[in-house]
């Protein structure tokens, strides 16, 4: 077989595979990760692996180079052929039902698919406990990046303090678990019931918002008055000043940390707290009031002129980011389960960075595979320990050279237009052509 | 009484004195002129008027309420739309989008709306685009609604902005230059769009021009300016012959 035939066999399976919509695609790897429960682990022995492969050998690659084949043979045929055949085999009733859905409501439709997805995701889980801690992890990463990126891509100025955000809301909201709830940890007697816990857990998570957003407001007021690279200094050096309050409290543990959380970040929690978060910060950047973020940063005297308060809509996206990083902290020390201060450093800050520039700024699309991207990376990396700070500000440095505004920058992220059917049938193609 | 009214406006810029002494009575639906060689202060006077900068001395008054030292932002919710010399279009938006901007004071859906994508939202943000729809109608650039504004070509931009100003209800409208950098063609389209939004929508109109035609057809009263102070006031017929304004300005050009 020739090359050019490859190419034209090549073009049409992406042809054939561009008509399924997401409902398809969900609906393969539903599958997928059935198979996997299934029969995963006799074909992982078959192939001569002691294990499933957990992260698709990402983890492999450079830990067993040696079986990292086998694992791309066993993704090849636990995932990638299944999802694409089902996807492909469903690709007319999964149109149909999308393009029903979408009819009768979005956000129905919405639902059924996230839904869909935490199924997913449930499964896949299921099979180790480092799974479910990755995708944890990186859930909060991927709210972290997208409420960074409100600030620094969409408004256009240079934030440095999430890491500090995230300090008030991990402290806040650890204070909030093991102070009420915990009888006997590191804040004495607890004063609830240990059962109340799980329920006001999320009014410990809003509170971390609050308390950060009020960190937040600390930074805004002084460097907002003024233009340029006065809120990076600033916001610099608000993180070292939050990582050193919390080394200093000793109510808190100090520079030990604070340890004991109970166990209520669980993958329900923080994918229904990840899906919140995209949902309203996706909803604040395609509203006007958002939009006036972009028009400050390419032009405030027009925006001025246009009646849009510069000052206002700042402190509002500002404060938001903060909110969500605070979250986004208090869900992470309940993930690990431990928070100490040393965690909120320069290093935290580079992650950060980096993902929403390897990602793409102003972009919700650009900050989720920013940060799955750099997740999925940075576990692959694992085993060169400290070298692998040497390979991602690398790789970093390329994305800035070829694309310096990140992989996917600049994208509204439209749901409807995520969940519709992808090709209308044959009729109403040619409707749509005349008119 | 004056739409917009200026009271002995004066401007320091550290030691510089920009605009001197300066007075202004603009009527509803009046179409005026401010003229003036380089550098004599006229687009410093649309800044203090529009408040950028807050004038040393003077008052500023539109439609009866003091505005002197507002926030720009708030004078233009008052009423007060203005476009710029050089286009100041926000490089990544649409043309749309850059018109509904402008209708950010009159949101009222809140942050709440915003966030949570309230029903209330969505009713307003279909009704802001409705209007601007048809503003870009007016202005004849509605089918290039969706596209990012850095792609259109010059003379469409300049009507974006004109549609972007128009867009925040403005009782009176500051044309900077309006036909700045226009080739023949489009100047005529420009002068015939700036005539039909006066007749349609009934605004006054304040305009800095360089061009003396255009100034001379579209406005009923001209101010020439030279050197921070007004030096002549009248109808174009009184301009033109004014020896002082011919001096200072005009008299190359008559000459020629």
């Amino acid at each position: 077989m020739s090359i050019g035939t490859l190419k034209v066999w090549w073009a049409k399976l992406r042809e054939q595979l561009s008509r399924a919509p997401l409902l398809g695609w969900l609906a393969g790897a539903l599958v997928a990760v059935t198979l996997e429960l299934s029969v995963g682990t006799p074909l992982a022995r078959a192939l001569g692996m002691a294990k499933i492969p957990v992260l698709f050998g990402f983890d492999l690659a450079l830990k067993q180079p040696q079986i990292f084949p086998s694992a791309l043979l066993y993704v090849l045929l636990i995932y990638v052929l299944p999802v694409a055949a089902v996807a492909w085999l469903t690709a007319r009733p999964a149109n149909l039902l999308a393009g029903d859905l979408l009819r009768r409501s979005t956000a129905i439709s919405a639902l059924l698919h996230l839904a869909l997805l935490y199924a997913i995701l449930h499964l896949w889980t299921g099979i180790s406990d480092y799974r479910v801690l990755v995708v944890r992890l990186m859930l909060i990463a991927v709210m972290l990046t997208l409420s960074l990126n409100v600030v620094n891509g969409y408004m256009g100025e240079f934030s440095c303090s999430h890491p500090g955000f995230m300090a008030i809301g991990a402290y806040t909201a650890s204070v909030f678990s093991v102070g009420l709830f915990v009888a006997g940890g590191q804040l004495g007697a607890g004063l609830l019931s240990p059962a109340l816990g799980p329920f006001l857990f999320p009014l410990g998570l809003i509170l971390a918002g609050i308390m950060a957003a009020i960190g937040a407001l600390v930074v805004a007021i002084p460097s907002f008055r003024t233009r340029g690279d006065y809120l990076a200094i600033i916001s610099l050096a608000f993180m070292f000043i939050a990582k050193s309050l919390f080394e200093n409290l000793e109510v808190v543990g100090g520079a030990r940390g604070l340890a004991g959380q109970p166990d209520w970040a669980n993958l329900p929690t923080v994918f229904v707290w990840t899906v919140v978060c995209i949902w309203t910060i996706n909803n604040f950047v395609r509203s006007t009031l958002g939009k006036a973020l972009n028009a400050v940063r390419d032009g405030e005297l027009a925006a001025v002129a246009m009646t849009v308060d510069t000052r206002r809509t700042k402190m509002v996206a500002f404060l938001f980011a903060a909110f969500w990083a605070g979250v986004a902290g208090g869900l992470f020390a309940h993930v690990l389960r431990y928070v100490n201060p040393g965690t909120f450093d320069l290093k935290k800050l580079a992650e950060m960075l980096a993902m929403v520039y390897f990602g793409g700024l102003n972009s919700v699309v650009g900050s989720i595979v920013g940060a799955v991207g750099y997740n999925l990376l940075s576990e692959a990396l694992r085993p060169l320990e400290l070298y692998k700070w040497i390979i991602i500000p690398l790789l970093l440095i390329l994305v800035m050279i070829f694309r310096p505004t990140g992989l996917i920058a600049f994208r509204e992220f439209d749901v409807q237009k995520v969940l519709q059917p992808r090709r209308p049938p044959p009729v109403t193609a040619k409707l749509s052509l005349e008119e | 009484m004056p739409l917009l009214h200026v009271d002995h406006m004066t401007h320091w810029f550290g030691g510089l004195r920009a605009v001197h002494d300066y007075n202004l009575a603009i009527e509803p639906g009046q179409v005026r002129g401010l003229i003036g060689p380089n550098g004599a202060g006229k687009t410093t006077v649309f800044n203090l008027i529009t408040g950028r900068y807050k004038p040393t001395e003077g008052h500023i008054a539109l439609a009866g309420t003091d505005i002197t030292g507002l926030p720009s932002h708030k004078i233009a919710a008052m009423g007060l739309g203005r476009t710029f010399q050089n286009l100041r279009l926000w490089r990544h938006m649409t043309v749309l989008e850059h018109v509904k901007m402008a209708r950010y004071s009159k949101i009222t859906y809140g942050l709440v709306g915003a966030f949570f994508g309230t029903p209330k939202r969505n009713r307003e943000e279909a009704e802001i685009e409705e209007r601007a729809h048809a503003l870009l109608e007016l202005m004849g650039i509605q089918h290039s609604a969706d596209q990012i504004v850095t792609n259109l070509p010059y003379g469409a931009q300049r009507r974006v902005e004109l549609a972007r100003a128009l867009a925040t209800d403005p009782k009176i409208l500051f044309l900077d230059e309006p036909t700045a950098g226009m080739n023949p063609e489009e100047l005529g389209q420009m002068m015939e769009i700036i005539r039909q939004v006066h007749k349609e929508l009934g605004l006054a109109i304040f305009l800095i021009e360089h061009r003396m035609r255009v100034v001379m057809d579209l406005c009923q009263v001209i101010q020439t300016l030279v050197f921070g102070e007004v030096i002549a006031e009248g109808t174009p017929e009184e301009i033109r012959g004014n020896p002082r304004v011919i001096d200072a300005y005009l008299g190359k050009e008559v000459m020629a």
